[in-house]
């Protein structure tokens, strides 16, 4: 029996982040929890969703097993293509893919990621891993979806260094810079999702996770967060959600 | 001719000091770990390691003190996250300092892709406005000389060789590959040398009875390896699975200088070979990750 707040926030960010996929749509699929979020959309709301996984695999089903990686062997069994990587980066590149989804070490106001460097690149705080493929989905994606851990350290006013880019300065800046129209649509963390508003490309608080409020999400986001005015509870995951994601991973291997 | 050697003799003849070596090139799966442990126990030095992801392989080639540059998209740790010995090597020039050519997954593969076409740079709009532009000085933004929109430049890689573990070889270097292949073709065109590390070493009939299923020409193979188990503990489909749990005790094993040359003492330096690394591995472990059941591609019929 599952109880109104019985669920872990990686299942309400499961939850929220399969919500984001539309079915019919073409889906670059990130690693770790949306790969989780990927099979609850295919079984919620989305059937005829496409998954894109950029070590070169298209499903059409979700991996019979819980993948820990995309390259697990479960995720090719079944698999509709087994290629190269590049051509799912040009189906990117060309304008097939409807969404992606990143995750993200820190992220600014305007969307912008960084997964290289903390403080000077010629002698980093901290070396990150890099981009992998999150600086392609997040420039050529039509819309993006990070995933990402919510502490005031993470969330800050600049990133040090944009590997993955948001909306750069503001408005009018992916058309400056040579992109085309894309960008984040929303960021699910571990307290709220976040969109961005049409006119400043700024993160505005769209919605606070049951056990969080407007005050409490704004205190640990590093800059001054703007709230919408339909801001509201976060609808946590129903029931048939969450037995489809403990089916999934019935260890809690990401979700716990 | 036969090119089947031992991994001691591909690595001492084929991967001398200061190569330029693509490793990891199927992503997560396919890893030649057992090549980057002969590196290691040879002490090469100097090396440049060309890949995508690499998961821990780059990691450990670069905590052993082997690696002068990486060219990559991503070093790191794919189940725990980070990588110590590389965060080390940026961040303390332990064990010493690390040159570092940013890319992307998708300028990687334009690099290679541009290596393998013999063409002088290929263009995309991916990395337009990001600080890879700035810590990757072989980029050049232009703009298009049809629509006059911006676009960037990756110049070609030309490595000394590629280092890919396939299921499947024939002595000749005929080899068979399945699953997602990452860039793996990609980084055998564009490579001076290719060396093969395989499963299972099979008669050229094999081969040739599928050759939409073969990696690359043959006449690019410099050496073949024989060695089963060689991807562990990355995955090969049909053969074994991925030992999740080894990336994670890696992770903890390694936060620390000293325990980093422990851990390499134990699984690399302190094992003669492949073989001596499956013992300690042990055989219950290895059985763990066996295959639960067969999934065998419907046969095609090349007839004519």
């Amino acid at each position: 029996m599952v109880t109104e707040m019985d669920y872990t926030p990686q299942e309400i960010m499961v939850a929220a982040a399969a919500r984001e996929i539309r079915d019919g749509e073409v889906v670059f699929t990130g690693m770790r929890l949306p790969l989780i979020a990927f099979a609850l959309a295919k079984q919620m709301h989305a059937p005829n969703a496409v998954g894109l996984f950029e070590c070169g695999l298209v499903r059409d089903t979700p991996a019979p097993e819980l993948l820990y990686t995309m390259g697990d062997p479960p995720n090719i069994a079944g698999a509709l293509w087994a290629t190269r990587m590049i051509n799912m980066m040009g189906l990117l590149q060309q304008g097939s893919v409807d969404v992606g989804f990143i995750g993200g070490a820190e992220l600014d106001r305007f969307g912008n990621l960084n997964t290289s460097y903390l403080g000077d690149p010629a002698s980093p705080k901290t070396k990150l891993p890099g981009s992998g493929g999150a600086a392609d989905i997040a420039g050529l994606s039509k819309r993006l979806v990070v995933i990402m851990a919510h502490e005031k350290r993470r969330l800050v006013e600049r990133v040090d260094y944009i590997t993955s880019p948001g909306f750069g300065d503001g408005q009018g800046w992916r058309r400056r810079v040579g992109l085309r129209p894309g960008g984040p649509s929303a960021v699910i963390t571990t307290r709220c999702l976040l969109g961005f508003d049409a006119s400043t490309s700024e993160a505005v608080l769209r919605s606070y996770h049951p056990g969080q409020t407007v005050e409490s999400v704004r205190a640990e986001t590093g800059w001054d967060l703007r709230v919408a005015q339909d801001a509201h509870e976060t609808e946590p995951p129903t029931a048939e959600e969450l037995a489809i994601i403990r089916r999934y991973d019935p260890q809690g291997f990401w979700t716990r | 001719m036969s090119k089947v050697m031992t991994m001691g003799e591909a690595v001492m003849r084929f991967v001398p000091d200061g190569s330029s070596v693509v490793m990891g090139a199927a992503l997560e799966s396919l890893i030649p770990f057992a090549a980057g442990h002969e590196i290691i126990r040879r002490q090469v030095r100097d090396l440049t390691l060309i890949g995508p992801i690499s998961d821990i392989l780059f990691d450990q080639l670069i905590g052993a003190g082997c690696v002068r540059k990486v060219i990559a998209a991503w070093v790191g740790n794919v189940s725990a996250g980070l990588g110590h010995n590389y965060r080390r090597a940026c961040e303390q020039g332990l064990p010493h300092r690390l040159e570092v050519v940013d890319h992307s997954n998708f300028s990687l593969s334009l690099a290679l892709l541009a290596g393998g076409l013999g063409a002088p740079y290929i263009p995309t709009y991916s990395l337009l406005g990001t600080d890879l532009l700035k810590t990757n000085p072989t980029f050049r933004q232009s703009t298009s000389p049809f629509g006059g929109e911006k676009i960037l430049l990756v110049p070609p890689l030309r490595p000394d060789v590629a280092i890919l573990h396939v299921q499947r070889c024939d002595e000749d270097g005929n080899a068979h590959a399945w699953g997602n292949l990452g860039i793996s073709e990609e980084a055998a065109l564009s490579s001076q040398r290719i060396i093969i590390v395989a499963e299972e070493l099979v008669p050229r009939a094999v081969i040739v009875s599928d050759p939409n299923r073969v990696l690359a020409p043959s006449f690019k193979v410099c050496a073949v390896v024989h060695e089963p188990g060689g991807a562990h503990p990355s995955p090969v489909q049909g053969y074994y699975n991925r030992d999740h749990e080894y990336y994670h005790d890696y992770h903890r094993a390694t936060r620390t200088v000293e325990g980093n040359a422990e851990w390499i003492g134990q699984w690399v330096a302190g094992v003669r070979d492949r073989a001596g690394y499956f013992q300690k591995l042990g055989e219950e472990r290895w059985q763990g990750l066996q295959l639960k059941e067969h999934r065998y591609a419907a046969p095609g019929d090349y007839g004519y």
